[in-house]
């Protein structure tokens, strides 16, 4: 039970999760602070009033109290406010599009959702990579999403925030990992038949072992271009994760200008 | 005594003193128009559905044509003032109706129906005009979204013209009874309604168009 | 000639669905049977499938709503264990291609067919009774309303035995529900279903805002209505206001699929995201509908088995008006993962919160109701409380979903399934439980057996957060949902402890099931000559159980809220001297209402399989039936005096 809270949304690897935890933690205590009185209070105050209970004062008329109705407006108000402070300052703060403050510069990856696998292309270095997300840990992950064809999310429940891939279209997400380790990605929106093994792993590896994998993909194996993109388009699974060691150049502003039909 | 006279009875005592809402049941005239009221805010929602969707999809034009390209305003001014027409003349059916005279009522239903299938077959021959050209509602989502909107409203004013046809039917053979009078009054109530919706169509499909 | 209809359709090699059609056609065949040679047919058609009465629609609504329950709940069980055996590589026994239909086919059931014809047929019942009336506003529009609903129901389940449902999710978002991703003919059914029963929802919206607006006892001004009246007056003014949008959402996705218009495509400018916008623009209003009637019957029960008012009637009212506003300005809450910046996201997430407000005081009002009263623990109340207590777990998971930070993490995964289920099941279904014990002695004369009741009761509950407790941890385990096996074994403990909690559910529904037929068999014991059996404050119990098709003999001069409690209070003074009776004018029966259901459902087949003609057929027969019946001049029967004189005596020497 222990090691399960250990991948998901609760174990977060990286500055956004952590964020994001901390406002669930702080919301549910907030919030927690009304809900069990009152189902306390609900059960005490039936109980004590039951029909067999002759030490409980019938009050057969009492419908309306000027305090009491303010204190129940109040109760209500003051909480929303309060949460509605967190909601707005966290929305502004954690909004997906908002670059993460670091001193290592960001590095770009663009995302595209397929039927039902992950493309990722890292257009800088001109690798792409499929189902499998290699990326430095301690920087600034900048990822531009859309899809192919039907709309999914893009989802690393360790990591935090997910964001919409959608055709026509790129989102935009910043994320981070902090620590090294693989991480489990997801599609969060159901996008038909291979939906649940439309997943992607993430690892996460020291700078130095960024480089060098870098290193060794670049220039090795198959290119990415347009018939390659065209085959991986068609509906279906892969066994495996791939790698393609060059990338044609525009695909992604491809595959957003015409979704594959 | 009818259900709707059994609902009408006022409120015994000092009926000037008893609020509005304390005096029973409303008599059924109120109730029917009332309703049907309620049946047209509804049908404006749904327009107003679908305008959102031309608003949103107006630049829509997938590298096809555009409603500058599209429209030509004199032409649509000619079908409005036929349909603005037509709810003048509409008004002068209700007034007749009033009256229970059979046939001012038969005349400005005609005159209305007349002016109706006018606007609707200026609509019509635009649209195999438009679809002739290549511009047709599968060519892009903006002429998919002025299609549905335009000619949704096109369906509403060929359903009240059915209407207003079975109405004189009615009036000819059932007479001005009660019921026959509610279902002129809505049937009146809605034409007016098209000539609102119209309005909306006019001003943002038509002289919205970026020209 | 049949248009895409070919053999094929029918599912001969997939064992489930084949044999669940084949039973549910032999339980059809054999109640038709069972009719025919009871000589029931006459009976069942003249007093209840031709009947405007809102009683007996009322009846008919709760009656498909609990039929449908089953429908609904089986997929439920289907899914349940498909993922307590489908851990690690095991694909389970249901295939994604049947389980995808089977998760659309749970949610659009249980939301359209299930939950609205439950609430529906509450008000329908309860508030004509309540407002001191003899019926709706537009009785033979009721009626229509009920059969187009009925019609709705029918293509869902036909779906079944002929081709197959969508696979889409119960709200067929597009791009996938296109026709280049979904091809055959599982949207169109849901498409069409929708439609029709959907008109049949909005006809009921004017009709009832008409009535609770326009048709009230003499006296009942807006502040002595009973607060069900209220709620249900804000969830129909909300279905007028939301239910056009999904006519014109949907009538958008036809016309892509149907005549390659390009409103949601991926191509030619379409817009996906114009139709997730649209359609939780119907679809959260629609989450009020559903639960401001469960409120009301809530603010019922509790005041009346507290022997007290409600407490801060006003509150209340402003409390329902105002959710019933808010409630438009929240749609944006379903997609905070869109992208849609920081601005609009914390605005929409803000503004769902405020409608926290407005419930809490509901939560609190209900809880000073309690207080200070002389509390009977009938089964009413049991699921009053075990509201009470439920929902605000769900309003507290709710509140926190929509911080768009915490949505971020949370969105589409088991713990907004937890959430969704905990505020449906924990809200509407218990409301339309407690109003169907609460009415039932109402509409048939004799209670319902309590032991069985609060045995149900209790399955539900602990049913209820064995199944969706664990949803909640799973979701936070990065568990998402609409999944069809999952790599994660350590989750199968959970998920089976979920199967678990479904099993129980089962049981609760048994239970009902049970409690109804042992009632019936012994209902010569139960029998409540009183007509307030349970001592009721709101007019529906100052009249006999069941109330004559009349309802009141004289309309009732109401002289403040809880109007017969305050009868009670006053003793019955008409009792010295008889009043002089007269003739009462009820709407005629009609058999309109189920012969243009007929017609639609053929309409909607025809669409659904492209047979053209049969669509032609099925419009004109739709025609035809309402020019025949604008023609109709006799729409009224007459009750004689002497009758509801006799009526009357008769209730006065039990």
């Amino acid at each position: 039970m222990q090691s399960l809270w250990k991948s998901g949304v609760l174990d977060p690897q990286g500055p956004v999760g952590a964020a994001q935890r901390l406002i669930l933690f702080d919301a549910t205590a907030i919030m927690l602070a009304i809900v069990i009185p009152v189902i306390v209070l609900t059960l005490a105050i039936a109980w004590w009033f039951r029909a067999g209970n002759a030490r409980a004062q019938y009050r057969p008329d009492w419908e309306y109290s000027g305090p009491v109705e303010l204190v129940v407006w109040s109760i209500p108000a003051l909480v929303v406010m309060f949460l509605g402070g967190i909601a707005w300052v966290g929305s502004h703060r954690l909004d997906p599009s908002r670059p993460l403050a670091s001193e290592a510069a960001p590095i770009d990856i663009q995302v595209v959702s397929l039927d039902w696998k992950w493309l990722f292309i890292y257009p800088e270095q001109g690798i792409a990579s499929v189902n499998r997300l290699v990326v430095p840990t301690g920087t600034p992950l900048r990822f531009a999403i859309t899809s192919a064809g039907v709309m999914n999310s893009f989802f690393v429940p360790q990591l935090g925030s997910q964001i919409y891939a959608m055709s026509g279209m790129a989102t935009r997400l910043y994320l981070q990992a902090d620590n090294p380790g693989q991480y489990q990605g997801i599609s969060a929106q159901f996008s038909g038949e291979g939906f649940s093994d439309m997943r992607f792993i993430v690892e996460a590896v020291p700078p130095a072992q960024f480089a060098t994998w870098l290193a060794s993909t670049q220039g090795s194996g198959e290119k990415l271009d347009v018939a390659t993109y065209g085959k991986l388009g068609r509906p279906g699974l892969v066994d495996k994760p791939m790698t393609f060691g060059s990338v044609a150049p525009g695909v992604f502003e491809s595959a957003i200008r015409n979704a594959i039909q | 005594m009818s259900l709707a006279d059994d609902l009408t009875t006022p409120v015994e005592g000092d009926e000037d003193k008893t609020p509005y809402s304390e005096r029973g049941p409303a008599p059924v005239d109120v109730v029917a128009g009332f309703g049907f009221w309620l049946f047209l805010l509804s049908d404006i929602v749904m327009f107003s559905a679908f305008f959102a969707a031309y608003a949103v999809l107006v630049d829509h034009t997938a590298g096809g044509p555009d409603g500058l390209k599209l429209f030509n305003r004199t032409y649509v001014l000619i079908e409005t003032m036929c349909l603005l027409l037509s709810s003048f003349t509409c008004g002068l059916c209700s007034l007749a109706i009033e009256r229970r005279d059979a046939r001012g009522t038969y005349l400005w239903a005609a005159a209305t129906v007349l002016l109706g299938a006018t606007f609707l077959g200026l609509e019509l021959s635009e649209f195999s005009r438009m679809i002739a050209d290549g511009a047709g509602p599968t060519r892009s989502a903006f002429l998919s979204a002025f299609f549905t909107l335009v000619g949704t409203h096109g369906l509403h004013v060929t359903l009240g013209l059915l209407w207003f046809v079975s109405m004189m039917a009615q009036v000819a053979t059932l007479g001005f009874r009660p019921i026959v009078v509610r279902r002129l009054l809505c049937l009146t109530l809605f034409w007016h309604a098209l000539d609102i919706v119209w309005i909306g169509v006019f001003t943002i499909v038509y002289l919205g168009a970026r020209w | 000639m049949f248009g895409k209809l070919t053999w094929d359709a029918i599912p001969f090699n997939q064992p489930i669905p084949f044999a669940t059609s084949l039973g549910v056609i032999a339980v059809i065949g054999a109640i038709v049977l069972l009719v025919l040679w009871k000589g029931w047919t006459r009976y069942l058609w003249d007093e209840w499938i031709t009947s405007v009465d809102h009683k007996r629609l009322g009846v008919m609504y709760a009656l498909l709503a609990l039929v449908m329950l089953v429908r609904g709940f089986t997929d439920a069980m289907m899914m349940r264990s498909q993922l307590a055996l489908a851990a690690g590589g095991a694909e389970g026994y249901l295939p994604p291609e049947h389980y995808n239909q089977i998760f659309s086919a749970h949610g659009t059931i249980m939301i359209f067919f299930v939950a609205m014809p439950f609430v529906i047929g509450l008000m329908n019942f309860a508030i004509p009774l309540q407002l001191g009336i003899r019926d709706v506003a537009f009785p033979v529009l009721n009626s229509v309303s009920f059969w187009l609903t009925a019609s709705g129901v029918l293509l869902v389940n036909l779906s079944l035995f002929i081709g197959s449902f969508a696979r889409t999710g119960w709200l067929v978002y597009p791009p996938l529900s296109e026709l280049a991703y979904s091809p055959d003919v599982g949207v169109d059914y849901y498409l069409w279903a929708l439609q029709i029963s959907g008109v049949g929802t909005l006809l009921t919206g004017i009709n009832f805002t008409t009535t609770i607006l326009k048709l009230r006892a003499p006296g009942m001004g807006y502040g002595r209505m009973p607060v069900f009246c209220w709620t249900a007056l804000a969830s129909n003014l909300l279905i007028i206001a939301a239910f056009p949008i999904l006519t014109a959402t949907f009538a958008m996705l036809l016309l892509d699929r149907y005549l390659g218009f390009h409103f949601f495509t991926t191509d030619a400018g379409g817009h996906a995201m114009m139709y997730i916008n649209l359609i939780w623009a119907w679809g959260h209003p629609e989450v009020y509908i559903l639960v401001l009637p469960a409120f009301g019957v809530f603010s019922e029960v509790i005041a009346t088995f507290s022997g007290k008012p409600l407490f801060g009637y006003r509150s209340m009212v402003a409390a329902t008006m105002g959710i019933c506003v808010l409630s438009f300005m929240v749609w944006l809450h379903h997609f905070f993962t869109m992208g849609a910046g920081a601005d609009v996201n914390a605005f929409f997430g803000v503004m769902t919160m405020i409608i926290a407000v407005p419930t809490g005081v509901k939560v609190f009002n209900w809880l000073f109701t309690l207080y200070g009263g002389r509390v009977r623990f009938s089964s009413p109340l049991m699921w009053a409380l075990g509201f009470m207590c439920t929902f605000v777990i769900g309003g507290m998971t709710g509140v926190l979903l929509s911080i768009p930070p915490a949505d971020f993490v949370l969105h589409n995964s088991l713990f907004l399934v937890a959430h969704f289920h905990n505020v449906i099941i924990g809200g509407v279904l218990f409301g339309a439980f407690a109003g169907y014990v609460y009415w039932f002695p109402k509409a048939f004369g004799f209670t319902l057996d309590e032991r069985l009741g609060k045995a149900a009761f209790w399955c539900w509950l602990v049913g209820f957060y064995l199944a969706f407790m664990p949803l909640y941890a799973l979701g936070l385990m990065g568990a998402t949902r609409r999944m069809q096996h999952y790599h994660e074994t350590g989750w199968q403990p959970l998920m089976i402890v979920a199967l678990a909690g479904a099993l129980v559910i089962l049981l609760g529904i048994v239970l009902t099931g049970l409690q109804l037929y042992v009632s019936i068999r012994t209902r010569a014991a139960r029998i409540d000559r009183t007509g307030d059996p349970w001592n009721g404050r709101t007019l529906e119990w100052s009249i006999a159980s069941p109330p004559p098709p009349w309802n009141f003999s004289t309309l009732p001069q109401v002289q403040g809220a809880d109007a017969y409690w305050g009868m009670k209070q006053a003793g019955r003074e008409a009792a010295a001297q008889e009043p002089e009776w007269q003739d009462i004018h009820l709407p005629r029966s009609t058999p309109v209402g189920v012969v243009l259901a007929f017609f639609a459902t053929f309409a909607g087949f025809a669409m659904i399989w492209h047979i053209w003609w049969l669509a032609i057929v099925g419009i004109a027969g739709l025609t035809v039936t309402a020019l025949a019946h604008a023609w109709r001049v006799d729409s009224e029967i007459t009750v004689p005096a002497r009758d509801i004189a006799e009526h009357e005596r008769r209730r006065q020497r039990p």
